[in-house]
């Protein structure tokens, strides 16, 4: 354990955090887009797919150069997706059992490589491995220069192409008939997200990349309808998940940098799920339990009324059983209508007489002709 | 300047060994509302999106006032099935109309004052001035179809090519789209329309095609829409 102070002080975990932060933004703008469009698995086969390429780099030229190293990877993972994407196209397997198929394949040949590489003789091959999960602080001052540089082009592009992006990610066939046709667009977005992925490689590993791509961008759509908002939030969740996880990782010695970093954004996401105000689980349940309320005490309401129209005198009071006519009363039922009398009351628009019996008010009267021209006018 | 507005010649589809479409000869005049009826799977739809270039024919060619689709987009609106989009995507009513404007816009510039403008006016021919900031999601079937409706007219097109307009919408919404239709017409616009409803064909519209792979026939509602042709188009079942 290092103490926070000195961590933060640390001249190259700064720059490695930096790194981390673009990684972050760049993938959680593209992970929304792969998140709409239900490509979310696409990256993945991506990222796993470009292990044997790595490796298979490195055991041809025998030196770790990053730069040769994610060619290898860009290489392998393309030829991967491309396999994924002529299986579905020309064969009868389905695009999920291709996927998995590839994906697993290409990994499997990656360890494979990699154990073989081991053996050899070769002072250089250590820190290959860290590809798998990941890890931050192998990154070099100048692979942060490079992750920096392509991830302010991917974000330029994205800004540029905004409107395109947009109208095929909602609408492709209206998108083409418009004149944005949708093959250069997906080619175009496809291109800059598995350069997205690539570059996270080396810091978040092959297994975890797609997790930092699709995570924030499903948190993101928990609090917002509204594209813009959902792509800055989840480039602030990418950003927030990739500058944490770093630091935490960099905390605990050994622990790679890409658990970390999905940790970090999991809990970002589960948090959103439950307590975002747009979809999130909580809020919907409180919101639906207050619209079953106040329909119930509309109806409770109404129920007097009418029971009090059959009277000569309507300010008689009623029995609490004499609410739920026809219906056969359970006791969750009648504790309904129990806690809506008592709401009721609270408005004023009942008065409770003796014990267990209820009368409509004048403003009770008011509130039934209010809720039966809102219902559609009923005759009164 | 050629007799026909929109010429259709020796057009096959094929997406598998079966062709969808076989052999499509059709020449639509200016100003008519046509709709396009025919049994599930006689290629109403395939129709409509080869003569838009959205699916490639095997043989044949469309052309639009004697030219082709590329040179003519501009004067071309849409509108897709309903279905053909996720409802759910994070946006609203107002973004989806002015999506319309983005090919007179063309590729990186945003869309401006004018075309703001444009898709507030489009919003209000149909309706929908009520629902204008909200999600799509939370819209009705009928609601949904009038964007869709909105976002053609705001491409301010010549002719206009609709994916079954009236799918899932209720008899008043049904009305309030024909009068829009109709109005198209009388403004000397050319409307196609994959149609369902046998019933209303003679009241909604000028010209029809029948078609079930082939088309079977097409022209004045009057003159080709009769008991023997549908008997045709359909099998013996109608």
């Amino acid at each position: 354990m290092i103490s926070i102070e000195a961590l933060l002080s640390d001249y190259t975990l700064q720059i490695v955090t930096l790194g981390s932060a673009m990684l972050g933004v760049v993938s959680g703008v593209l992970g929304s887009f792969a998140v709409l469009r239900k490509q979310s698995l696409l990256g993945d086969a991506v990222s796993h797919a470009a292990l044997p390429g790595i490796v298979f780099v490195f055991l041809l030229t025998g030196i770790k150069q990053t730069e040769m190293l994610l060619l290898g990877a860009l290489i392998s993972g393309l030829l991967g997706t491309l396999i994924i994407i002529s299986i579905d196209r020309y064969t009868r397997i389905k695009f999920d059992s291709a996927l998995g198929l590839i994906l697993s394949s290409f990994f499997g040949l990656g360890l494979v490589l990699l154990t073989y590489i081991q053996k050899i003789p070769n002072a250089n091959q250590a820190g290959l491995e860290s590809f798998i999960f990941g890890q931050a602080s192998t990154l070099l001052k100048r692979d942060v220069y490079i992750m920096i540089a392509l991830g302010t082009i991917i974000l330029l592009i994205v800004g540029l192409l905004w409107k395109e992006l947009k109208i095929f990610s909602f609408d492709p066939e209206f998108a083409q008939s418009l004149g944005f046709p949708d093959k250069k667009i997906n080619i175009i977005l496809s291109s800059i997200t598995v350069v997205a992925i690539i570059i996270g490689l080396q810091s978040v590993g092959v297994i975890l990349m797609s997790a930092l791509l699709i995570a924030p961008g499903v948190a993101a759509r928990q609090w917002t309808d509204q594209l813009s908002v959902m792509v800055i939030l989840a480039a602030t969740f990418g950003l927030m998940a990739g500058v944490l996880g770093t630091v935490l990782s960099s905390l605990v010695e050994n622990m790679p940098t890409g658990p970390a970093i999905v940790i970090v954004i999991s809990l970002i996401v589960f948090l959103s799920l439950f307590l975002a105000t747009k979809r999130g689980l909580l809020w919907r349940h409180l919101q639906m339990r207050k619209n079953s309320r106040a329909i119930n005490e509309e109806r409770v309401l109404t129920a007097l009324y009418q029971l009090a129209l059959n009277h000569d005198d309507i300010y008689h009071a009623h029995q609490t059983a004499m609410l739920n006519p026809g219906e056969a009363i359970t006791r969750k039922a009648d504790k309904n209508i129990v806690n809506s009398l008592h709401a009721l009351r609270a408005k004023g628009y009942v008065r409770s007489d003796y014990f267990d019996t209820w009368a409509i008010t004048d403003a009770g009267i008011e509130q039934v002709s209010r809720i039966m021209v809102e219902n559609g006018g009923e005759e009164l | 300047m050629p007799k026909y507005l929109i010429e259709v010649e020796d057009m096959t589809v094929a997406y598998e060994k079966k062709p969808v479409l076989w052999d499509i000869d059709l020449k639509i005049p200016k100003g008519v509302l046509m709709a396009i009826v025919g049994p599930n799977g006689a290629g109403k739809s395939t129709l409509i999106k080869a003569m838009l270039d959205l699916v490639k024919p095997i043989s044949g060619k469309v052309l639009f006032n004697g030219a082709d689709y590329h040179s003519q987009r501009r004067y071309i609106g849409y509108v897709p099935q309903r279905e053909s989009v996720d409802w759910d995507f994070p946006t609203s009513v107002f973004d989806v109309v002015l999506m319309g404007t983005y090919g007179q816009i063309g590729w990186i510039k945003r869309p401006g004052r004018k075309e703001k403008e444009k898709a507030l006016d489009a919003i209000k021919k149909v309706g929908m001035e009520e629902f204008i900031d909200r999600q799509i999601s939370q819209l009705s079937g009928g609601q949904q179809q009038r964007v869709f409706l909105a976002r053609a007219l705001v491409q301010d097109a010549d002719i206009y090519f609709m994916d079954e307009p009236l799918q899932g919408v209720d008899a008043r919404t049904e009305k309030a789209i024909i009068r829009i239709l109709q109005k198209l017409r009388t403004n000397g616009k050319t409307v196609v329309v994959v149609h369902h409803d046998l019933q209303t064909v003679q009241e909604y519209f000028d010209w029809v095609t029948l078609l079930n792979t082939k088309i079977i026939k097409y022209g004045r509602v009057e003159e080709v829409f009769n008991e023997d042709n549908l008997k045709i188009t359909y099998g013996k079942i109608v």
